[in-house]
Parts: structure tokens; C-alpha cells; sequence
């Protein structure tokens, strides 16, 4: 382990001016919340939050093989991409089909994007260059210190960014972007977020993203809202039914163990970890993510034991309060069997045990 | 971490204090007990507090009950030994209580003092100001 320094995002000071309780996450100096959690949660539901998520890593892929590349290294159908750009949701896996990250893939006007998680960025980049010889002329190139990236997310976030941008953003379809520009500051705004709301998140240049969170910001004020931190964006995706990689994701789980079979396209040929997802697939799963709601006021939390009677059958994966559902929450892996919605199980709460119910995915969804 | 900054934390004078972040607001031979402004501020959105029933037995800097926000949870530790004689019951429904007014609405027990010689060692609230910011 290097005791390498700290990274900040190009929003780090503008972070603090708001009064931000700041927190090394994966290695990045990050807001965790502002003002509180739950009205954090509760400004996205209803009106519209900021987040900063520009620790995110993006890739540029380019060249004639760009294409084939990443056909090989994600376990979604790149062809969906069919016209530029168009986005989806995927993820990489290792050749024994575990997950080494989830991700958003960008089609551009003559390459791709690959946005990644700020956790995995040192070893996607690893991964992706050492996978890469056989695609002749295939570049990469890592963005992730020039870009900010802001998510700006609710049910009336897609309004403002109108007031700032113009009505045609409003035009943008749901897992589509375009470009254009806010006070001749160049965007490039993405229909898609972590959250369950509708929104955007907007690529922009890390020395412009500053002067656009606060514009966004300034403007929010009419539309409710309010600047959001990672404590936020965890409840609000775990409501969602999104996974987090370390959490319902990692190198020993496979998307289809996590529950993303949807975005699992077996069909479209060899990929890499596609021979172990299709004896999975034919075997049968030896784990399941299930969505639990527990009793009680306790939470359920990461690494809790889940018991079938006195037997263990598994643990809690993420946990929390459902801010807006209104009651405890958790993701748990459990094996083949414990899925039906409406078994009951036990999660061992410190000295307690409490009953929780299997429930549909995801909690939330919003009307 | 644990940056509190732009805000303003309130330590009353007349309370004392310990390291594990509890208050004690003494009255004759009785005490009540909460946690700091500090330690509200540094768990956020309590969501839910678990506290002995009344005729519990507390031991100093023994484990009493369990307080649990969106963020984390954490253990609570008796300020000082005694008989609890009451318990705010209203936290069960409203644990918010803890963020909104930590010395007043949200107080947690009432004890009986077993030796009030235990309250030499609790700072004042200057002494524990300087003791979180550090």
C-alpha cells in the first residue's frame, strides 16, 4: 500500500465554501454530504440536487478496431450504440466472468468513452491496456484529470438545465447525449444519473466545471435545489436498485449473480468472461442479490449475516434507511432459492436478529 | 475529516462533558444524559436511538445503549454509574430530537448517582471544546 497523496476534484474549494464535511473516498478529498443526508436525499426526489462526481474516470477509445475492442471487453451489445451519440450501461468482467467494473459506454463521433468508477480507474486502465494488443491501431487515452463531470438529478432538473441551456435539452432521449454550450461554457450533457430521477450528468472541462456547479447552482435556487454529497448518492441509488461496485459488485461476482442479467448479451458471440456467464447461465446461479426490508428502526448494514433459521445463508451487501421509502432497506447475496418476493429470512442486527421480507426490485421507482 | 466547517456547534456552560462524546447536565443527586452538539453533528440524521429501560443499572464508560444514523452507527458510553429513573421515550418516534436539540428535547436518561465524586473527571465545556477541535 502507497501512502499516495490525496486527489481533489476541480470543485474541492468550492466544496468547502459550502460548509461540506469532506471524506477520503478511494483516495479522492469528496463532499459526503452538505447540509444532511436526508434532505440531500429528499431535495433530489422532489426538486432537483448537484453532485460532483468528477472523480469518475473516463477512457477515449479510438481507431478502426475501437469497435471490436470493446465488443470483447463488455459483457452488454456495443452494436446497440447503433448511430453516435447514444450510451449504455455495461460492465467488464475478468476472464472467470467476476466483475471488474460496471461503467457507461459513450459512442462519439469516432471513437468511445468509457466512464468508470473513480475506485477502479488505476486498474480498468490496467486491465483495458493489457487486453488491447490484438486490436492493431486501438488508442487509449485517459481523461479522467481533464474532465469534471456534475450530475445534476430530480424531477425538476431537466427544467433548469433548460433555463441555463436552452429548451432542446429537454429533447435529449434517456441514455443519450449531446453537446452545445452554457455562457460559452462547452458541455456535453448525458441523459443519464445514479439516482432514479431524471437528469442529466455533464461532461465539461476541469478548469470550466467550477464556474458551471455554481451557475447550476444559482439558478437551482428557484427550483429547490440543493448541492448533494456521496452519503446522498448512496441512498438514493440503493433505493433505485443500483448496484455499487465493492458493494453488490466486485472481482468473485458476476453481473448475473448481481442481478444485471438485463444487460448481459450472451447472444452476441465470444466475450471475455462469456464462457463462465454461460455455465451460469445453464447451471444455474450459485448466488442471487435479493432486496430485503427489515422490521424494526435498526439498519441493516454491509457485511451483516443473513440466517435461514439458525443456518447462514449469506450477508448484507448494502444497507441503509429508504429515505424515501420510509422504512430499513438491504441488498443481500443469498443462494438459489431465498428469491421469491414474500420469503422471510433473519439479518442478525449486532445482538439481535430481525425478520426481513424479500421485495421487489427496485425500492423505488419513480411515477 | 470531521471538517464542521460553517457551522457553529453550542456547548452550554453549566453541563459537563466526556471523551466518548456524552454530556451531563447534573441536578441534586440526579443527572441527565445525552450526547454532545459534537457528536449529533458528526453522525447526522439519527434514525434511531436504543436506550435501557428504567431501573437499568449504568457503570462509568460502560456500553448503555446504541445510536444509529443514515451514515453509521455507533455505541453509547455511560458518562458515570447509576440507577436510570427515566428515559425519553419520545426518541423511539422522533430520533431526529437527537439532531435538533441535543441537551433539551433530545435528552436520553435520567439517572440516580451512585458516587458524584465520578463528575471530577468530566471536562467543562471549554475544556471539551478545545478537546473536539483538536
Amino acid at each position: 500500500m502507497t501512502t499516495a497523496q490525496i486527489k481533489q476534484t476541480p470543485l474541492a474549494s468550492a466544496h468547502k465554501e459550502l460548509g461540506a464535511r469532506m471524506v477520503d473516498f478511494a483516495g479522492w478529498f469528496m463532499p459526503v454530504q452538505y447540509k444532511s443526508i436526508v434532505s440531500e436525499h429528499t431535495a433530489v426526489r422532489t426538486n432537483c440536487g448537484l453532485f460532483d462526481v468528477s472523480h469518475m474516470g473516463e477512457f477515449l477509445v479510438t481507431g478502426p478496431k475501437a469497435h471490436d475492442f470493446i465488443q470483447f471487453m463488455v459483457a452488454n451489445d456495443i452494436n446497440k450504440l447503433d448511430k453516435p451519440n447514444m450510451a449504455l450501461y455495461t460492465q467488464m468482467c475478468t476472464d472467470e466472468g467476476g466483475t471488474v467494473d460496471d461503467l457507461i459506454v459513450y459512442r462519439l463521433d469516432g471513437g468511445y468513452l468509457l466512464v468508470v468508477n473513480a475506485s477502479n480507474i488505476d486498474k480498468d486502465w490496467a486491465w483495458l491496456n493489457e487486453n488491447v494488443d490484438e486490436y492493431k491501431g486501438v488508442a487509449l487515452k485517459d481523461l479522467s484529470n481533464d474532465m469534471g463531470l456534475l450530475a445534476l438529478q430530480g424531477p425538476k432538473a431537466v427544467d433548469l438545465m433548460a433555463s441555463l441551456a436552452g429548451d432542446w435539452v429537454k429533447d435529449i432521449p434517456s441514455f443519450h447525449y449531446a453537446t452545445g454550450k452554457v455562457d460559452g461554457i462547452e458541455c456535453a450533457w448525458g441523459r443519464t444519473g445514479y439516482t432514479g430521477e431524471d437528469g442529466f450528468e455533464i461532461f465539461i472541462a476541469a478548469n470550466k466545471a467550477e464556474k458551471l456547479w455554481k451557475k447550476i447552482l444559482d439558478k437551482g435556487q428557484a427550483f429547490g435545489i440543493e448541492p448533494c454529497g456521496l452519503g446522498a448518492r448512496d441512498t438514493l441509488r440503493l433505493e433505485a436498485g443500483l448496484p455499487l461496485y465493492g458493494h453488490e459488485l466486485d472481482e468473485n461476482t458476476s453481473p448475473l449473480e448481481a442481478g444485471l442479467g438485463w444487460s448481459v448479451k450472451l447472444e452476441k458471440g465470444e466475450f471475455m468472461g462469456s464462457s463462465t456467464l454461460n455455465a451460469q447461465k445453464k447451471m444455474g446461479l450459485s448466488k442471487q442479490l435479493i432486496c430485503l426490508r427489515t422490521e424494526g428502526k435498526a439498519l441493516p448494514r454491509q457485511g451483516y449475516p443473513v440466517f435461514d433459521g439458525e443456518r447462514q445463508i449469506g450477508s448484507i451487501t448494502s444497507g441503509s434507511q429508504g429515505i424515501t421509502v420510509g422504512y430499513p432497506i438491504a441488498n443481500a447475496f443469498v443462494p438459489r432459492g431465498y428469491s421469491e418476493i414474500g420469503k422471510k429470512v433473519t439479518v442478525q442486527i449486532r445482538d439481535a436478529k430481525v425478520v426481513g421480507e424479500v421485495i421487489k426490485r427496485p425500492f423505488y421507482k419513480r411515477k | 475529516m470531521g471538517d464542521t466547517a460553517g457551522k457553529t456547534l453550542l456547548y452550554p456552560a453549566e453541563l459537563k462533558y466526556v471523551k466518548t462524546h456524552e454530556f451531563i447536565r447534573v441536578e441534586g443527586s440526579e443527572a441527565t444524559i445525552g450526547i454532545t452538539a459534537f457528536a449529533a453533528d458528526q453522525l447526522g440524521d439519527v434514525t434511531y436511538v436504543e436506550l435501557p429501560k428504567v431501573g437499568a443499572k449504568l457503570k462509568k464508560e460502560a456500553k448503555f445503549g446504541v445510536i444509529e444514523s443514515v451514515k453509521s452507527v455507533s455505541d453509547l458510553y455511560s458518562p458515570l454509574s447509576g440507577e436510570v429513573t427515566a428515559v425519553n421515550d419520545r426518541l423511539s418516534s422522533e430520533p431526529e430530537l437527537v439532531n435538533l436539540d441535543c441537551y433539551n428535547e433530545g435528552w436520553m436518561l435520567k439517572v440516580k448517582l451512585s458516587d458524584a465524586k465520578e463528575l471530577d473527571g468530566a471536562m467543562s465545556a471549554d475544556d471539551y471544546k478545545k478537546f473536539v477541535v483538536e
